[in-house]
């Protein structure tokens, strides 16, 4: 991967929980405008690699992060840095679709109201709905309850929610794990779509997802005397039919352990 | 998380496409024995059985189709699938060349206008060969040995060549027996192409075992 296709960086990055280590000397590489995958087994530190990049493990007192995150070339760990600033940029979507209690428009404004926001309203709200593929669906009732809508369109709502503070880069912790397989679907067409202006990062269990939406895939692994160690990365055509890794072939091919 | 239920599906996947690979050895053999003896009711054999080759081939295509529907193969399972797909097509044409061969020893007859060249029988002895080396291969996954089948390729070709000058020299001094050497060209043609099949078989015993799809290269620019 060339520099300048490189938009996050980890660096020997190890996150402890208390003493105990979830993350061990990772050294990747997430490209821009492209879809990197997580993937690997329960308790391997996917997750917590995935949090380190906009510095969400900071709200859980009992984590450490030793190791450099590099967004652009700056250090996200540095002193000088306002972690909500980074969120601004680096936005996330979760597991669960976890819209606010307010109405779909609402939703969407948050962000930009938070962040004093003085334009067109309307305008960012369309354009972050039409962007997270959901406009056509909800532009006739914006003033419903978000929670009013499916589980596959709420998640499209955290999206466009996410998408209103113009963020760089996109993390995504299993976000299609509450959703059936058509609304799955649907969020992995529009994670294709949106590769094309964000940077995507996905954690996911569902192999299949990795192989189908995403152009990187990582690994990682966790064993007895270490956890949550980058095993292989690469593309995922090729990490998916020809792994280098025998550890990676037991793993995607459901021989492991 | 074990799959032993899909290894096993996997395993005896190969274990009957071998099996399809030694019908198809027997009906080489059989065409080849029907067109030296001038044998019609084996030539007549060969043909009938081809039904059960086309018949196999198309429920190995099943039995992959179904695994690869709801096993959701990936990496060396999934290039196995598809090698095995591909392997079973490659069989199932060879079993048609034998089967053409049959239809030959049918039009030829039982007379005996020409003799039939040396080469033919030496070139089926070869593609046999390179067939059992093929499967033999993708059992062992031994790259070397599908390598091996790759270059036995060059020995048929030239044999291939050297009965067609033959066929064309014995037209000119034989003008009697222009009809059946113009069948024995048929019969090289399919012979040639049977060791052809062999070696795409070998191709897919590599890209199975190493990944990498490619057509053949001599041993010196082999990595």
């Amino acid at each position: 991967m060339q520099e300048q296709d490189v938009i996050l960086q980890s660096r020997r990055l190890t996150v402890y929980y208390d003493s105990k280590k979830a993350v061990t000397d990772v050294d990747l590489d997430v490209a821009r405008n492209r879809i990197t995958s997580i993937i690997g087994p329960s308790g391997c530190g996917k997750s917590t690699l995935l949090r380190c990049f906009n510095r969400m493990n900071d709200l859980i007192p009992s984590a450490r992060v030793e190791g450099q995150v590099l967004f652009d070339g700056l250090d996200l760990y540095g002193h000088d840095v306002d972690p909500t600033e980074i969120r601004y940029e680096i936005g996330m979507v979760f597991q669960r679709p976890n819209p606010f209690p307010k109405s779909i428009y609402d939703n969407v404004a948050f962000g930009p109201r938070i962040n004093g926001f003085q334009g067109d309203m309307d305008e960012i709200v369309e354009k972050s709905l039409v962007r997270a593929a959901l406009w056509d669906e909800v532009k006739d009732r914006l003033k419903s309850s978000a929670l009013s809508l499916s589980g596959g369109q709420q998640q499209r709502l955290c999206i466009a929610r996410a998408l209103a503070v113009e963020p760089r880069v996109i993390l995504m912790d299993e976000p299609c794990s509450a959703l059936d397989p058509i609304a799955t679907l649907a969020i992995e067409e529009l994670m294709r779509e949106l590769s094309e202006e964000y940077s995507i990062i996905i954690v996911t269990h569902n192999m299949q997802q990795a192989a189908r939406v995403s152009h990187y895939t990582a690994f990682l692994m966790v064993e007895e005397e270490r956890v949550g160690f980058l095993v292989e990365f690469g593309e995922s055509r090729q990490l998916f039919t020809n792994p280098e890794d025998e550890r990676t072939e037991a793993y995607i091919t459901g021989r492991f352990g | 998380m074990v799959r032993a239920d899909f290894d096993r599906s996997l395993e005896e996947l190969q274990g009957e496409l071998v099996g399809l690979g030694e019908m198809v050895e027997k009906a080489i053999l059989k065409s080849m024995k029907a067109l030296e003896r001038r044998d019609l009711a084996v030539a007549y054999e060969v043909i009938s059985e081809d039904d059960q080759i086309n018949e196999k081939r198309f429920e190995l295509e099943e039995k992959c189709i179904d695994l690869l529907a709801t096993q959701q193969p990936l990496a060396v399972d999934l290039r196995t699938l598809l090698a095995v797909l591909h392997i079973a097509v490659e069989l199932e044409r060879m079993g048609d060349y034998a089967e053409g061969i049959g239809k030959i020893c049918i039009i030829i007859g039982d007379d005996e206008p020409a003799p039939t060249p040396l080469q033919l029988p030496q070139m089926a002895k070869m593609g046999v060969a390179m067939l059992r080396g093929s499967l033999q291969a993708l059992v062992e996954r031994d790259t070397d040995l599908a390598n091996d089948v790759w270059d036995s390729d060059d020995e048929v070709d030239a044999l291939y060549d050297g009965v067609c000058n033959q066929i064309f020299l014995d037209m000119g001094e034989h003008p009697k027996a222009i009809e059946a050497s113009t069948h024995f060209l048929w019969v090289a043609h399919d012979l040639e192409r049977i060791a052809d099949r062999a070696t795409n078989i070998a191709e897919r015993v590599i890209f199975m075992v190493t990944g990498k799809i490619g057509r053949y290269k001599p041993p010196e620019e082999r990595e």
